[in-house]
């Protein structure tokens, strides 16, 4: 069975963000990029199943600025065996990446598609569940265990309250919730390696896809901060406070 | 203008977060219908009827529905979605499973979690993890949104909308149900709750979040944690209060033993009152804290107990 990882480019998770000075977006100027961190989590779990036999190839895929061909590398030195970029310097949004990654299952027919729930800049959490349902192949979303077995596939969910198990037959989409595995750090020799593996290089207009939505981004801002308050003393002048001054009590 | 919303359920019932994305849709403008999915789903049809501005409760009863599976969810919202202008629902993980099936079906964007309305087609919604907020307008014929609910206050329920049943059945030979393991708790739900009391990795170990639960008792709170104490398995996951975890808004939030990273911040910034409990005073959540008090929690938490 073969794999269809896909990853996303985004800002470090460490980094603190700031909001341009003229609101129109983030600032990304000179600020370090990584890998999202539940794409991390998806091409983990992708590169076990091979280690564990079920699956044959592992297939990394991304949409993206040039750059974004750093993440690829990182994902075949993870032990992906090949990435496709579909290279694009607009601004992609969970549709548009949806529509071509269906065209990238079209044409390479993988039993499972593995994604990150959520990236962490836009943090839409829809492009799973989109390419789901634009090949019409089931979802299990938000997963902390996949089971393959045989046919099906058995998907267990983080959902409010609790944790859900649903079966799905194969083929099918999952995308992955932060407690699905931890992953391993690329060795350097990986890394080598990784830069000889096949990558092959599309643009949108290959698939026939228009990039372009009709959601415009009128303003960024940076959210209302909230103040310190003050430090009590003792329990009594904290309920004192609570009580007599926030009248929450 | 007119506006589906669809209904979240906990175990069959209506959840409280439907009466905040109600709001929403008032706040949006038009005509609201509300769909209720699932199976055995009448006393939520009721409830649903009661909440006020709603016009007609659509009832979508059958065994297809039950666990709102996305695949035959998606189907039935593509099948009674003409007509609408706007679908929404909340950002539970039933609404974030959901919508993007049907967006993408209807060859339209979505947006996600959406905490406010500047007009029909434009709204506020956070990004990068509540680090900035972003400003967007859909040009797209059918809005697709997912709620934040703490952005909305729940409207009341005194209203009386007509119940019409749903006839459609979708087709899944896809997806099943296999399992559900659901946290057991007499204690109101973390999203809805009016105060709600948290432990992070200063608890120590999961027994000791037990000195929780009798403050939990005398003010009607809701125990979360932190990501610290969920990764280290101090209590179960459903309890994380954080970007990852639930997002909550109550009237009171009182932070036991956390440090206050820039994650479990994002899921409670937006309390109306915080209040800190730590042995460390430079600990950041201070900076968010209305009241902090340093100190040893294992001193602090059964004074208060016995205090309140």
């Amino acid at each position: 069975m073969k794999v269809l990882v896909a990853v996303k480019r985004v800002i470090d998770y460490n980094v603190k963000i700031r909001v341009k000075a003229d609101h129109s977006d983030v600032d990304l100027t000179n600020v370090k990029m990584a890998m999202n961190p539940f794409c991390e989590i998806a091409v983990e779990e992708a590169v076990r199943l091979k280690e564990k036999g079920v699956a044959t190839e592992v297939v990394a895929v991304t949409v993206g600025p040039k750059a974004a061909q750093e993440q690829l590398r990182t994902a075949l030195a993870l032990g992906a065996d090949r990435a496709i970029h579909i290279e694009t310097d607009e601004r992609a949004e969970s549709l548009a990446v949806a529509k071509l990654l269906a065209k990238v299952v079209d044409e390479e027919q993988p039993g499972l598609v593995i994604l990150g729930k959520q990236a962490i800049d836009t943090d839409n959490n829809q492009t799973g569940q989109m390419l789901a349902a634009l090949t019409n192949l089931p979802q299990g979303t938000f997963a902390s265990e996949v089971a393959v077995d045989g046919e099906k596939v058995n998907v267990t969910r983080e959902i409010d309250g609790g944790l859900q198990t649903v079966a799905l037959t194969l083929p099918a989409i999952v995308t992955t919730d932060l407690r699905l595995n931890e992953p391993r750090y690329a060795k350097l020799p990986d890394i080598m390696k990784a830069k000889k593996k096949p990558l092959d290089v599309k643009t949108p207009a290959d698939y026939g896809v228009e990039v372009a939505s009709k959601v415009s981004l009128l303003k960024v801002e940076s959210p209302a901060e909230r103040k310190g308050g003050v430090k009590v003393a003792s329990v009594d002048e904290l309920i004192d406070k609570l009580k007599n001054e926030a009248k929450v009590l | 203008m007119s506006i589906l919303v669809l209904a979240d359920l906990h175990e069959g019932q209506l959840a409280g977060a439907t009466a905040h994305v109600v709001a929403a849709a008032q706040a949006i403008g038009g005509d609201i219908d509300i769909l209720i999915a699932g199976e055995g789903v009448q006393a939520a049809a009721d409830a649903a009827a009661k909440l006020d501005g709603v016009n007609k409760v659509r009832v979508a009863d059958n065994a297809v529905y039950a666990h709102q599976l996305a695949e035959p969810m998606g189907a039935l919202l593509v099948e009674l979605s003409d007509g609408y202008s706007h679908v929404l629902a909340s950002a539970s993980t039933t609404g974030k499973n959901v919508l993007p099936r049907l967006a993408a079906l209807k060859d339209v964007s979505q947006l996600s979690d959406v905490l406010g309305v500047e007009s029909a087609d434009t709204f506020l919604r956070p990004i990068y993890a509540g680090n900035a907020i972003a400003t967007v307008k859909s040009d797209d014929a059918l809005k697709v949104i997912t709620i934040r609910t703490t952005g909305f206050d729940a409207v009341g329920e005194s209203g009386s909308a007509t119940i019409e049943a749903v006839d459609f059945v979708a087709e899944n030979s896809q997806s099943s149900f296999v399992k559900e393991e659901l946290a057991q708790s007499d204690r109101p739900e973390l999203g809805g709750a009016k105060v709600v009391i948290s432990g992070g990795r200063g608890m120590g170990n999961g027994e000791n979040f037990k000195l929780l639960d009798g403050i939990a008792d005398k003010l009607g709170a809701a125990i979360g944690a932190s990501r610290a104490a969920v990764d280290a398995g101090f209590v179960p996951n459903d309890m994380q209060v954080g970007q990852t975890g639930k997002i909550v808004a109550p009237d009171l939030y009182i932070a036991v033993g956390i440090s206050g990273a820039i994650q479990h911040l994002a899921g409670m910034k937006d309390s109306k009152v915080i209040v800190a409990i730590n042995k460390d005073d430079e600990a950041p959540i201070f900076q968010v804290a209305d009241y902090g008090l340093v100190g040893d929690l294992f001193e602090i938490l059964p004074e208060l107990e016995s205090k309140l």
